[in-house]
């Protein structure tokens, strides 16, 4: 074992990304058992969390209860039917219906096709800030710090792109969209500048600062939407519309709204990703994250890494921000963010701070986000199961130890954890 | 002699690991049983196995002449055996005596804690072995050598007669280690047993009555000290011919490296820590800076290395003035510094090993091009550092937490001494290292000086000091109290001016310690 082979070429870009992803680097076990033991724990976590869902869903369903009279037996297989209606409706509202797609293809209809794709396409849509706001979160987490802010730094992001999206008028789509992305970034980088900067100068607790830096740009989104930037002929706090050279396009005619985020989204994971692991800076800001002290001691300067991997870390929040009102709303209303950026941290987990982690975790949770709408609808379950789901997810991801006792596994000897230093850390 | 403790045939595998291999051991009333062996001999396997830590795979543990089976240290502590960590397990913000009856504690009006009767039973424990001991004091204002005295007490409150101390010196200066073997010797002296583990040659030949050789898991020897010496005992650990000793030849001294004038350096706690430190270094000799822990040593270090601003003075090298400079301007000068702590700051621990070697040079050629890194450049030379400094490693890539200490150490020295570097600075460079190590890396030192680099060397092992020094400088409370050549001075001297040499070194060396805490 263990012994490599001598060869020194290059290695290819997905080996190094399976070496990070898989938590211990080095050879000491194969390819396909460390890809295993790395996802063991999530894919069991999902799997647990749609097991309690379903328990949940049998035991809150009317039918369970009328017909616990007749008898139990009769009422666990009441509840096990709502479940699986439940289960269906959020299968064809999120991935599709696999009859009417065989029957739209069939039919050779436009209209039909879109209206068959559509689940799967809307999920993709619903993920894209949930990359964004998850890639910030884990940048900080790489640096050791907890990035809390990414809502507001999405907030601040969504301001000042619809701003440049409909104060400018008569520019070029391509020259226009990628101005607005970066008033976007460079509003949350903004934001996210600030706790860094204090955090590096003056030791104050990123995760107070960021927590406090949310509350600023929440009330200050109030009194832009009710004062400065309100819609001339509008009573509600709702933004002007961006110019349409602002909009990023979508690929479809209606209904799909899938637009060009999701592909900027997996674009900016990639850099993420080649930031942190191949360049000098990702080499500094992931060794400042694990030990300070041994960065300090070989020259790194620990305040210029903390600003700037806060600063990064609110412009990817910031894009997303940004992604939903140039891709989608069109313009800043008060409600545009379902807490995306409170989402983002428990999906940075989810992902183990790794981009393609954190991209297949808001895949997940953009999917079951979409997929609920429709259990709703069809099933009368409400959405705020899928919400419960995600935090049973969530528990046992971040209690693993639940997970091993319940399917008993083995701890593995060197777990890796997340790089965040405790309250008043050093 | 009446044996209290046998251990027959212990067997304990972990992945991929025999820990312990069919290990047979004696241990008879009132002896100081020392266990020396290399770090991952299976010293620590084999007494977590007797404490109840872990489960052996195959062999009986006999107590008394009788088979009995310890599954958790509940059992252990009920059959008499207790046992003190290397790393204490006690609560610094809980008084001495609430310490001691954690876990079992003494009640009194139902519920109430009856802290009296504790602190009574205390001072009787004290008085009968020699553990003086203040109940009422918190841990944290306790010096380690007396925080360890309480790690006995409590074992003896609770009636153990077979004490298992997993390496009790690593922690203590050397006078508080020689506290320590004296309450072992009051200890045995009432009819309790000790096994000692450790990996000090001297020691062992000093204070214990039988020693016990373990390398790789396997029993290999048991002799008295009348039986061995060092030599002998070092080459059992080891298992092949070691030099106890470096040979170094006369310095071949050059020109002034480091110049260090009137150097004044606060602590974290805003007391002057070290205070109008004046010195020079030059090329090809090795300056040693001998001192108890804690005299100023660690922040003088941080000055000369950039980590912490002097207040007042100045520090130039190779005359260049230094003393507002960074850390990496410092590296860049030429200068390497091997850490005191290096897991806290030598290391990166989940990185790997590749990546530890290049934490200071990552940035420059070939490592990286413009901003990106070369992966490959960079693991082709750990390949070469690992062969060159013989890092036991499963390969570039494993993380260096997985490492042994003494192979992490070396990765230190890698990274350090495979520059072109005019000055280096160790930090205790052995620290709790093994026999095998510690010979490497002094060896590794002396080629550097003779190579022409100057270098100061920090350490409170007097052995060290005196062994590789060619002059010694002793800190006393910030201020250098002497500078003497290292091969016209006696042990006992440096260990005077250690201790302050005023007209009542006793006295110097009480408030010393108290002032340490």
């Amino acid at each position: 074992m263990a012994k490599k082979k001598d060869s020194v070429e290059k290695p290819d870009a997905g080996k190094i990304l399976l070496e990070e992803l898989t938590s211990e680097p080095g050879g000491q076990h194969s390819t396909a058992r460390r890809i295993w033991r790395t996802l063991l724990v999530p894919v069991l976590a999902i799997f647990s969390g749609l097991v309690l869902g379903a328990i949940l869903i049998a035991v809150t369903s009317e039918s369970f209860y009328t017909t616990w009279g007749v008898s139990p037996f009769e009422a666990i297989k009441a509840g096990w039917n709502e479940a699986r209606i439940a289960y269906g409706a959020l299968f064809s509202g999120s991935i599709g219906d696999p009859a009417k797609i065989a029957a739209a293809l069939q039919s050779g209809d436009g209209l039909e096709i879109r209206r068959a794709f559509n689940p799967i396409m809307e999920s993709l849509t619903a993920s894209t800030p949930y990359i964004f706001g998850a890639l910030a979160v884990a940048l900080g987490f790489r640096a050791g710090l907890f990035n809390i802010g990414a809502e507001g730094q999405l907030w601040v992001g969504a301001i000042f792109s619809v701003f440049i999206g409909y104060s400018i008028t008569g520019l070029p789509a391509i020259i226009h969209i990628p101005l607005a992305l970066l008033a976007g970034a460079l509003g949350g980088a903004l934001w996210g500048f600030i706790p860094g900067w204090l955090k590096a100068k003056t030791g104050g607790h990123e995760v107070i600062n960021t927590i406090m830096m949310n509350y600023i740009a929440f009330r200050f989104a109030d009194y832009l939407l009710t004062g400065p930037m309100q819609r001339p002929d509008s009573f509600s706090p709702v933004s002007p519309t961006i110019a349409d050279s602002a909009r990023l396009p979508k690929f479809f005619a209606a209904p799909i709204r899938f637009h060009l985020g999701f592909f900027i989204a997996l674009g900016v994971a990639w850099l993420v990703y080649w930031f942190l692991f191949r360049t000098k800076w990702g080499f500094e800001l992931r060794s400042v994250g694990f030990n300070p002290h041994a960065a300090r001691y070989a020259g790194i300067n620990i305040v210029n890494s903390t600003v700037l991997a806060m600063s990064l870390s609110g412009a990817l929040a910031g894009l997303a921000g940004t992604n939903e009102v140039l891709g989608l709303n069109h313009n800043l209303a008060q409600a545009f963010s379902s807490g995306y950026g409170f989402d983002s941290i428990a999906l940075a987990l989810l992902g183990k701070s790794h981009p393609l982690g954190v991209v297949l975790a808001s895949l997940l949770f953009g999917t079951l986000r979409n997929g609920a709408t429709r259990m709703q609808v069809v099933a009368q379950i409400p959405i705020d199961i899928i919400t419960v789901m995600q935090a049973f997810i969530l528990v046992f991801i971040a209690a693993p130890a639940i997970i091993r006792t319940i399917y008993r596994l083995r701890v593995p000897v060197d777990e890796e954890g997340v790089s965040i230093r405790g309250w008043g850390g050093d | 002699m009446e044996p209290v403790l046998e251990l027959r045939g212990i067997t304990k595998r972990f992945p991929g690991v025999l820990a312990n291999d069919k290990i047979d051991l004696t241990l008879c009333k009132g002896e100081i049983h020392a266990i020396l062996g290399e770090n991952g001999a299976g010293k620590t396997t084999l007494m977590n196995i007797l404490y109840g830590l872990y489960e052996p795979d195959e062999g009986d543990v006999i107590v008394r002449g009788e088979k009995i089976e310890i599954n958790n240290p509940r059992d252990a502590i009920g059959v008499g055996i207790g046992m003190v960590h290397q790393h204490f397990m006690l609560i610094p913000v809980f008084t001495v005596t609430e310490n001691v009856m954690l876990g079992q504690e003494s009640l009194q009006y139902g519920d109430f804690l009856d802290r009296a009767s504790v602190a009574e039973r205390i001072h009787q424990i004290s008085e009968a072995y020699h553990l003086e001991v203040d109940p009422v004091c918190y841990i944290k204002d306790l010096p380690v050598g007396v925080q360890q005295r309480v790690e006995i007490i409590k074992l003896l409150y609770r009636e153990a007669d077979i004490l298992i101390l997993d390496e009790p010196t690593a922690v203590l200066t050397p006078q508080e280690a020689d506290e320590l073997f004296k309450i072992m010797h009051s200890l045995v002296e009432q009819g309790k047993s000790i096994i000692f583990i450790t990996h000090k040659l001297r020691e062992v030949m000093e204070f214990a009555d039988r020693i016990t050789v373990l390398r790789r898991g396997q029993v290999v020897g048991s002799t008295t000290p009348k039986e061995a010496n060092q030599k002998i005992l070092a080459e059992m650990m080891v298992g092949r011919e070691v030099e106890l000793g470096v040979k170094k030849g006369k310095p071949k001294i050059g020109e002034v490296v480091l110049e260090v004038e009137d150097l004044m350096v606060i602590d974290d706690r805003n007391q002057v820590a070290v205070d109008e430190v004046s010195f020079d270094l030059r090329a090809g000799e090795i300056l040693g800076i001998a001192g108890v822990q804690g005299n100023g040593q660690t922040e003088l270090v941080e000055a000369v290395t950039g980590l912490r601003r002097p207040l007042r003075g100045e520090i130039r090298l190779v005359d260049t003035d230094i003393t507002q400079a960074t850390p990496r301007e410092i590296t860049e000068l030429g200068s390497a510094h091997v850490p005191e702590d290096r897991q806290r700051d030598g290391l990166v621990l989940p990185f790997s090993v590749a990546d530890n070697l290049v934490l200071n040079t990552y940035y420059l050629a070939p490592f990286t091009h413009g901003v990106v890194l070369d992966q490959a450049a960079i693991e082709k030379s750990a390949r070469e550092r690992i062969s060159e400094y013989d890092i036991r490693t499963p390969g570039p890539l494993i993380s260096v937490g997985s490492l042994s200490g003494g192979n992490q150490q070396k990765v230190i020295v890698a990274r350090e001494f495979s520059r072109p570097i005019k000055f280096l600075i160790a930090s205790q460079p052995t620290r709790g290292l093994d026999v095998g190590s510690i010979e490497y890396i002094h060896k590794r030192i002396i080629e550097k000086r003779d190579e022409g680099t100057a270098v100061l060397l920090v350490s409170p092992e007097l052995d060290e000091i005196m062994e590789l020094s060619d002059r010694v400088a002793v800190m006393y409370r910030g201020k250098i109290v002497a500078v003497v050549e290292g091969d016209k001075t006696t042990k006992e001297e440096i260990g005077l001016l250690m201790a302050g040499v005023t007209s009542d070194t006793k006295e110097a060396s009480e408030s010393l310690r108290s002032s340490k805490s």
